[in-house]
């Protein structure tokens, strides 16, 4: 059976259950595609074939054992910053090439316990800083649905891997709209789950008030299998809640009707100088949920416009703080001073690229003493101001619905001279980190151009079934997911 | 013009957890360097703290301990700077608030009883070790993350006699209450101090200056006399006191420059995302209330009144924990309080100093001290005896009775032996005998060292003293 690295988890699940294909296959035609196709993409930064083969083996023995799991046997992409022991882990950064992970993450523990298989470390924003993957230090990845374009960012290594059907499904991480930007761009769907639903032991921090361990797969399916594998409270992440985990797929049904359930949409999130494509699609969206029995109801969030100053502080504030350790003493790169100030700076010089060092000192200014106050802690407050509203909206509505982005993808180095331009593309990304809630990307449409287009689907803390539930059922009634791109 | 010092210590006291305090690597001194290590102390990419309730409940501890309020609220910050002692960059401590506010301290200054207050205490990680040799740096990250508290007082003390007394307290209570070894040579316990000199009557504070790191409670009382006397100087020759960070060279008994206000830390302090604020409910700390230790003022009292010790005796035996700690396990075996007192704070102490080893590493245990105690008040044995028969379990151990069996050191309590020796006395020591008859009874003393002496400290110095009046008053 050959073509298996285009099918879902869900699907190939069913297929190895019946005994009709096994993983080692599944990992064969993945690194066939990989071979043939990544060239192009440059999705991967590295490849690890001859575990990808020894842990297909096992899970196929395993399942031969009795043993049984959706996810057994499935190979996936992981995003550079999640630690998987005996693999590098960069994050696409100089400062830490050479790094061996010495430890599984706690996501990564719990899907090696599900027999998932590890094909390699996929590419990012360095550091998760950026929204296009162009600020990797190591190699730029094309969209796979129009090469010139860029895959989105930060996890746009995972979302390009996954759309051009050279892994089943990947891991990226959520700061601001890493993991909903780039599956808009490149026709997946990606979820930015609840924070504190999935341990970040184990994920590099980036901004950890913010980041959040999601999925970027082929169906709302998907996605739901890969949270319930990676949900619930770890030890080792105090910020984990202690909730119990339901199978988030199971519900997913195929009566696709929304009947009962008000859909909220918020007028700030159309916003002015969005694509008109963009917004043609969403609105055909909502019209779409109507059609399937949802009622929908204006809302307001009128505190999302501050997101993206308030963001752009609390982010680089944490970051500069996280990023500290990578100071050359006792991983990755190391260049010589006279004393540690010396070599600090040095290190830090040679190993982090711009993007990185703009938010470093960003997040240093807004931190010292002088300036917190007008800064740190005024961006706290409106933070909670933000949580507040969206509190509010949730009061009467199951779901909200907006744009994931206000364009579809653009072109490779479009942006790259303006970041702040290009800060401005998570604008309607970034509220729901904030407000540490959760977030499904869906594909709604296309350009002209051929470039997909996201229906974000936004729920209140610890609602995923309820936005999984809308993903699904428009995306089994819609035939944008089927979507292949040509390359 | 007169001045008045102020001064305040910050003390950084590592507390008695068997594992650090964001992760679960042993906590253990002279451990082979870098073998207590894992992600999370090391810094490594992707690991995260998770709290140390143990550290928590001895930092509460404290606190109660030293009559501080305990914080229903507190929360965790990151203390931003760059040192490779540090494995992340930054330190996880409390800023503004800490698990325990307010406090004080009640000792004896020379004499006379003072209160010093407590700002508050809070807890936070220990850094790494660093070594320097000629040949570069060495880091030794098993200690990096161990739990430590920083105890910080008001700047309530006035002299050097203060600030030692505030120390040597403060040390008692953390050994008494469990909550650390307060080994200085282990670096348990480490102070910043923080000294600033004012005209009498100004209620304005001067200009502070602040000593860093140090263990030695010596040097800080020579530290802050140094101090006191050089900012007074440069004021009185119309200098200003800059405020600034010192350090103290003990060779040449006086402090130095090391950094001053211009070029301080910027330490960007912001709330620690990784970790939940800490709730302690008022039913958490009444468990912890009904747990605490007796402290030494406490068992000073007690000794005072339940064993009926003088005032002097109870202040001696109390002023060291592991002291205190064996006199009260003897005390469980015997009545003879007095006596064990005796010979803890006499024979025991003079034992412990001449062989360089405290009372627990020796061969004594409280069982057979008390034994001695019982031994002496029953007669069987005298207390010069007593004094040999404790040299030998101090530095032998072994069962008092079968010792004085064997080495024959009985009280001879036998009538016609004591004759014996008595007339012996008398016969060979005229002049004694001549100056008591002439109305001096304290010659009686050098007869009655004779018998001692002749029999090797066993007879019965009582009955000695009755039979040899009876014969000279005859
Ligand atoms: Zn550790």
């Amino acid at each position: 059976m050959a073509g298996l690295n285009t099918k879902t988890i869900s699907e190939l699940s069913d297929l190895l259950e019946q005994g009709k294909c096994t993983s080692v296959q599944i990992v064969n035609d993945v690194l066939a595609a990989i071979d043939a196709h990544d060239g192009k993409i440059g999705a991967y930064l590295t490849i690890d074939r001859a575990a990808a083969l020894a842990q297909a083996e096992a899970a196929d023995k395993a399942r031969a054992a009795g043993k049984k799991g959706a996810l057994l046997g499935i190979p996936l992409a992981i995003k550079d910053l999640l630690n998987v022991k005996g693999q590098p882990c960069t994050c696409s950064s100089k400062i830490i090439e050479g790094y061996v992970a010495p430890y599984d993450a706690t996501a990564i523990a719990k899907l090696r316990e599900a027999g998932a298989v590890f094909l390699g470390r996929v590419n990012m924003d360095e550091f998760a800083m950026g929204s296009s993957t162009e600020s990797s230090a190591f190699k730029k990845t094309r969209n796979p649905w129009n090469t010139d374009h860029v895959p989105g960012g930060s996890s746009g290594g995972s979302a390009a891997s996954v759309a051009a059907d050279e892994a089943i499904a990947a891991l990226g991480s959520d700061t601001g709209g890493s993991i909903r930007q780039p599956a808009a761009f490149c026709g997946c769907v990606g979820l930015k789950p609840t924070y504190g639903m999935i341990s970040r032991y184990g994920l590099t921090a980036f901004a950890s008030s913010l980041d959040q361990i999601g999925p970027i797969t082929k169906t709302v399916r998907d996605a739901a299998i890969l949270l319930t594998a990676m949900a619930g409270k770890d030890p080792m992440d105090s910020t984990t809640v202690d909730l119990p985990v339901p199978d988030y797929s199971k519900d997913l049904t195929d009566d696709h009707s929304l009947k009962g359930m008000q859909l909220g949409l918020p007028k700030e999130y159309f916003v002015e100088g969005m694509d008109p494509e963009v917004e043609t699609a969403v609105r055909n969206a909502i019209e779409h949920c109507k059609k399937l029995g949802a009622k929908i109801v204006d809302i307001s969030l009128p505190h999302s416009k501050y997101a993206i100053a308030v963001y752009y502080i609390i982010a680089t504030a944490e970051a500069s703080a996280n990023l500290a350790r990578f100071d050359g003493i006792r991983y990755g790169l190391r260049k010589d001073g006279a004393d540690p100030i010396e070599l600090y700076g040095k290190t830090r010089a040679a190993g982090f690229g711009p993007e990185v060092k703009r938010r470093i000192i960003l997040g240093t200014y807004v931190l010292s003493s002088g300036y917190y106050d007008a800064y740190y802690l005024r961006a706290q407050k409106v933070r909670t101001l933000i949580h507040n509203d969206f509190r509010a909206a949730s009061a009467h509505c199951d779901a909200i619905l907006a744009p994931v982005t206000p364009t579809p993808a653009y072109k490779i180095g479009e942006k790259t001279s303006d970041p702040l331009k290009m800060y401005l593309d998570d604008i309607l990304t970034t509220p729901v980190n904030l407000a540490g809630i959760c977030g499904l990307s869906v594909p709604c449409g296309f350009s002209k151009a051929g470039l997909p287009i996201g229906l974000q689907i936004l729920g209140d803390s610890f609602m995923e079934p309820s936005i999984l539930k809308v993903g699904h059922a428009y995306e089994q009634t819609t035939e944008w997911h089927r979507q292949k791109p040509k390359f | 013009m007169k001045y008045e010092a102020c001064i305040g210590l910050e003390t950084h006291v590592m507390q008695k957890t068997r594992t650090k305090m964001f992760c679960g690597c042993k906590h253990e001194y002279g451990a082979e360097p870098n073998t207590n290590v894992c992600p999370v102390c090391l810094g490594y990419p992707g690991a995260l703290p998770v709290l140390n309730a143990r550290a928590i409940e001895l930092c509460c501890k404290a606190g109660l301990l030293l009559g501080c309020e305990i914080n229903p609220h507190s929360k965790w910050d990151r203390k931003n700077y760059f040192y490779p002692d540090m494995s992340k960059n930054y330190q996880i401590t409390q800023a503004d608030r800490p698990l325990c506010l307010g406090g004080k301290i009640v000792t004896e200054v020379n004499g006379e009883l003072k209160t010093f207050t407590l700002e508050r205490i809070h807890q936070e990680e220990n850094a790494a070790k660093n070594t320097h040799a000629a040949s570069g740096s060495l880091i030794d990250y098993n200690r990096a993350g161990t739990a430590l508290m920083e105890i910080v007082s008001t700047p309530c003390m006035h002299s050097a006699d203060d600030a030692f007394a505030y120390i040597q307290a403060l040390k008692l209570i953390m050994e008494y209450g469990g909550i650390s070894d307060c080994d200085l040579e282990k670096g348990h316990m480490r102070s910043d101090v923080n000294v600033s000199v004012r005209p009498v009557g100004q209620e304005k504070l001067g200009a502070k200056v602040e000593i860093k790191n140090m263990n030695s409670p010596s040097f800080i009382v020579e530290a802050i006399k140094y101090e006191i006397a050089r900012q007074i100087e440069l004021i009185e020759n119309g200098g200003k006191v800059v405020q600034e960070t010192r350090g103290y060279d003990s060779d040449r008994g006086e402090t130095f420059s090391q950094r001053t206000k211009e070029d301080a830390h910027d330490y960007r302090y912001f709330p620690e995302p990784d970790l939940l604020p800490v709730e302690i409910s008022a039913a958490q700390i009444a468990q912890w209330k009904s747990e605490l230790p007796e402290l030494p003022v406490q068992r000073r009292e007690r000794y005072v009144k339940e064993l009926g010790l003088p005032d002097y005796d109870a202040k001696v035996l109390t002023a060291e924990k592991h002291i205190s700690d064996f006199f009260d396990a003897a005390c469980h075996k015997t009545k003879q309080y007095k006596l064990v007192s005796n010979y803890m704070m006499g024979k025991v102490a003079s034992l412990a100093t001449e062989k360089s080893i405290s009372v627990d590493e020796s061969q004594l245990t409280p069982e057979t001290l008390a034994q001695v105690a019982d031994l002496v008040g029953g007669g069987t044995i005298s207390s010069s005896a007593a004094n040999e028969l404790i040299e030998i379990l101090f530095a032998e151990g072994g069962d008092p009775k079968a010792v004085v069996e064997a080495k024959c050191m009985a009280q001879v309590n036998d009538d016609s032996a004591l004759e014996k020796w008595a007339e012996e006395a008398i016969a060979g020591n005229a002049k004694a005998v001549a100056d008591y008859k002439a109305g001096n009874p304290a010659s009686i003393n050098s007869l009655m060292g004779y018998v001692m002496k002749q029999s090797k400290g066993k007879a019965n110095p009582p009955t000695v003293i009755a039979m040899l009046k009876k014969k000279l008053d005859a």
